[in-house]
């Protein structure tokens, strides 16, 4: 496994008293504990016995059809028997690559990625190739040529994966546009999609987009929901549905991993849908990451300085900030532990080293007054190293530099940058 | 006997720091102590006070554990504690400390300026820079003064990778040094009690430089034990070390770090760590198997040592 400086980093991330806006939680104080009795108390009384023993590897058949009502509140219509009920989201990547890779296969991804899938592809010793991004998501363009070349080079990428809608990390979604062009380059090239979308049903603003399975009809899209963003990750259930060849794969794969994933909270599941309104619920987390999110775009443009930029998420969890690229993020975070805020560190989401002066910040899991303390935090951190910056190298902060313009500036602002002589050789 | 064995803490070495604690503890464990792991926090006194170990062992990396600050805590309680004292401690932490000590003692260490953010902020330190890069010649190393492990380290290649890795180094402490790099072999001396063992050589698999992901990943770094630098190179290494540790102070035990200049021959020190790793893929254990001495035999001798320096208490402070 890679980047053991980060991971003991983040180590640090969990002590109580740093601000962490590096979870990726939700926020589940928001369930009420007394359903939670309520409805295990239900599944004591109906299914004691069930719940308690080992169950079907595909699923319980009254939680996949929940999931088909989940799926279906997203325009997909999907059989039961095409399901695949998982341990969360995060086992189908992994069944996925276990079932699809060898060691030196190539997995094109968007770059930045799901930091969560990079020890899964790396496990696997997959090659990945990640494809730029803008705000509308994963750049096609790109990705043709990517696969363009990889064509020349003899090798054919196993699937593409992709987090289309409010991506983990960069917050951004895949337009209409592209979402059509991608099902169309997966037919074309008979090219296997891996379609994450845990966030799709958390939309803050703007009308709901059709997802890659629904555009392509479940013919080279692997689609991969879960319950943990809408309802609850310690249910640890997730879901796909896939071609019929590659779920019966899926299948033999989940049979060697777990046999099955837990009945107890399957039947939590099936419970909480027939005695609870699932979409109530999923409306006050809306209303309620909304906001947060709106807190953080605030605190951002309050804190951060000019130089910083970061997305504009219309659901899901994350902004992704780019701060300039004379700042190490990773670095940037043992300065921001000292303030006791925390980040995640571009890196984390790429595989080629690049990222380095990103970060994601999550808003869902975090108090109003939590988030704009940490992005205050944060924002002083940031504007310490950029004056220093400055300081080293004689160059204005951005904001100093838009306001003033010195009317005998050098047009090149290389004569600024402090004139440190070159290496001679030994 | 009733061992603490002090780990984690808030230390960016937290990690490495229970995998150390961790396996002191099961040595422990098979010497026939009593061991009580404390993960050090806010209630570190309360617990010593309440626990009355016999001794500490003190497997804390960085910050609050490495830099003299347990140890004072130590002392204040009265446990006697194994490896240096707050004094060595302090010295070893801060680089910058013991490099001007070796320097001023004699000991050759690469060149360098050193320089605190207001030195920067207050005093234009940054119109000293083309002049000092000019001295110590590219690549530069910019490092921290007060990190352990290799986080915050960077190569300047050049004038313009300077500002950043200055940027860099900053996240980790308040003072930052400039060091002249030395290209040659990267070697390590621990030091038990007095007693040069087995010099290591860490030789980077893949990296061009050692890093902090390849010093504590089996596989990212081949060690050779003892080094294959010939007999005339190991008892300089050796001398140089103990000078060290005589310098600055260490006891029980330390790692001196070292680069063998592949141009000159010459031998320099880098840093000392007053409480080097202890993992399975830590060098002081490594060089004393070669030595002969099991990693059990190892902690049981940094015990016994520990116990044989005079009570904290009745060195020069009077009774608490």
């Amino acid at each position: 496994m890679k980047s053991s400086a980060m991971r003991d980093l983040m180590a640090v991330t969990e002590r109580p008293d740093v601000i962490s806006l590096a979870g990726g939680f939700p926020d589940t104080s928001t369930f009420p504990a007394e359903d939670l009795a309520a409805l295990m108390a239900r599944v004591a009384v109906d299914s004691s016995a069930r719940a308690l023993q080992y169950g079907p590897t595909e699923g319980l058949e009254e939680v996949k059809a929940c999931i088909a009502q989940v799926m279906a509140a997203e325009g997909m219509q999907v059989e039961t028997e095409d399901l695949l009920v998982t341990t969360g989201g995060q086992q189908v990547i992994d069944l996925v690559c276990k079932t699809l890779l060898d060691p030196g296969d190539v997995v094109v991804a968007e770059g930045p990625t799901y930091p969560g899938a990079v020890p899964v592809f790396s496990s696997y010793q997959a090659d990945v190739v990640q494809v730029e991004m803008d705000d509308d998501g994963m750049r096609v363009d790109l990705l043709e040529a990517t696969l363009d070349r990889l064509t020349v080079a003899g090798r054919v990428p196993k699937f593409v994966y992709t987090v289309p809608s409010f991506h983990n990390p960069a917050g951004v979604t895949m337009s209409l546009e592209r979402r059509h062009a991608l099902v169309r380059i997966a037919r074309d090239r008979e090219l296997l999609v891996l379609e994450d979308n845990p966030y799709g049903l958390l939309r803050y603003e703007g009308a709901a987009l059709p997802t890659l399975f629904s555009l392509d009809r479940g013919e080279y899209v692997i689609y991969l929901g879960t319950f943990s963003k809408i309802l609850s990750p310690g249910l640890r259930l997730g879901w796909t549905s896939a071609p019929r060849p590659v779920l019966e794969k899926l299948n033999l794969g989940k049979q060697a991993a777990d046999l099955c994933s837990a009945p107890f909270t399957q039947h939590f599941v099936s419970v909480y849908f027939a005695e609870r309104d699932w979409r109530a619920y999923l409306g006050t987390l809306v209303e309620l990451y909304r906001r947060r999110r709106d807190v953080m775009l605030e605190a951002l443009a309050e804190h951060l300085p000019p130089e910083a930029h970061w997305t504009h998420p219309a659901g899901g969890l994350f902004i992704w900030a780019r701060l300039p690229d004379y700042i190490d993020t990773t670095d940037l975070l043992a300065r921001a532990l000292r303030e006791r805020v925390a980040f995640v560190p571009g890196r984390a989401a790429y595989l080629d080293g690049r990222g380095g002066s990103e970060m994601r910040l999550n808003f869902s899991g975090v108090s109003d007054d939590d988030i704009h303390e940490g992005v205050r935090r944060i924002g002083k951190v940031v504007r310490e190293q950029v004056a220093l910056y400055g300081t080293l190298t004689g160059a204005e902060p951005a904001g100093a530099r838009d306001r003033v313009l010195p009317a005998e500036a050098p047009a090149s602002g290389e004569a600024e940058v402090l004139p440190l002589r070159r290496a001679r050789r030994r | 006997m009733r061992v603490a064995v002090l780990k984690g803490g808030r230390s960016l070495e937290r990690q490495v720091s229970l995998r150390s604690g961790a396996r002191v503890e099961d040595a422990l464990h098979r010497l026939g102590h009593e061991v009580v792991p404390i993960d050090v926090g806010a209630d570190l006194v309360d617990r010593l006070r309440a626990v009355r170990p016999d001794v500490a062992f003190v497997a804390l990396h960085g910050r609050g554990g490495e830099d003299g600050t347990v140890q004072e805590l130590l002392e204040l309680v009265g446990v006697p504690y194994t490896a240096s004292a707050p004094g060595a401690c302090i010295r070893c932490m801060d680089k910058v400390v013991a490099k001007h000590s070796l320097r001023a003692a004699g000991v050759p260490t690469p060149d360098f300026y050193a320089f605190s953010q207001a030195a920067f902020e207050e005093l234009g330190a940054a119109k000293a820079l083309p002049d000092i890069e000019d001295r110590l010649e590219f690549p530069v190393v910019v490092k921290p003064a007060a990190q352990g492990s290799a986080l915050g380290i960077r190569f300047a290649q050049s004038a313009a990778d300077v500002p950043g890795a200055i940027v860099a180094a900053f996240s980790y402490d308040t003072k930052v040094m400039l060091e002249r790099h030395v290209a040659g072999r990267d070697l390590a001396v621990s030091i038990l009690d007095g007693e040069p063992l087995p010099v290591v050589e860490a030789v980077p698999r893949d990296e061009d430089f050692y890093d902090f992901e390849a010093r504590y990943e089996i596989g990212r770094t081949t060690f050779e034990c003892p080094a294959n630098i010939g007999e005339a190179a190991t008892t300089r290494a050796h001398e140089l070390a103990l000078a060290a540790w005589e310098t600055l102070g260490c006891e029980g035990f330390a790692r001196v770090d070292l680069m063998l200049d592949s141009d000159s021959g010459e031998l320099s020190v880098l840093e000392a760590n007053a409480i080097p790793g202890l993992t399975d893929t830590s060098l002081l254990p490594l060089a004393a198997e070669a030595a002969g001495i099991s990693f059990d035999a190892l902690v049981e001798r940094i015990v016994v040592t520990a116990l044989r320096r005079s009570p904290p208490a009745t060195r020069g402070r009077g009774t608490p």
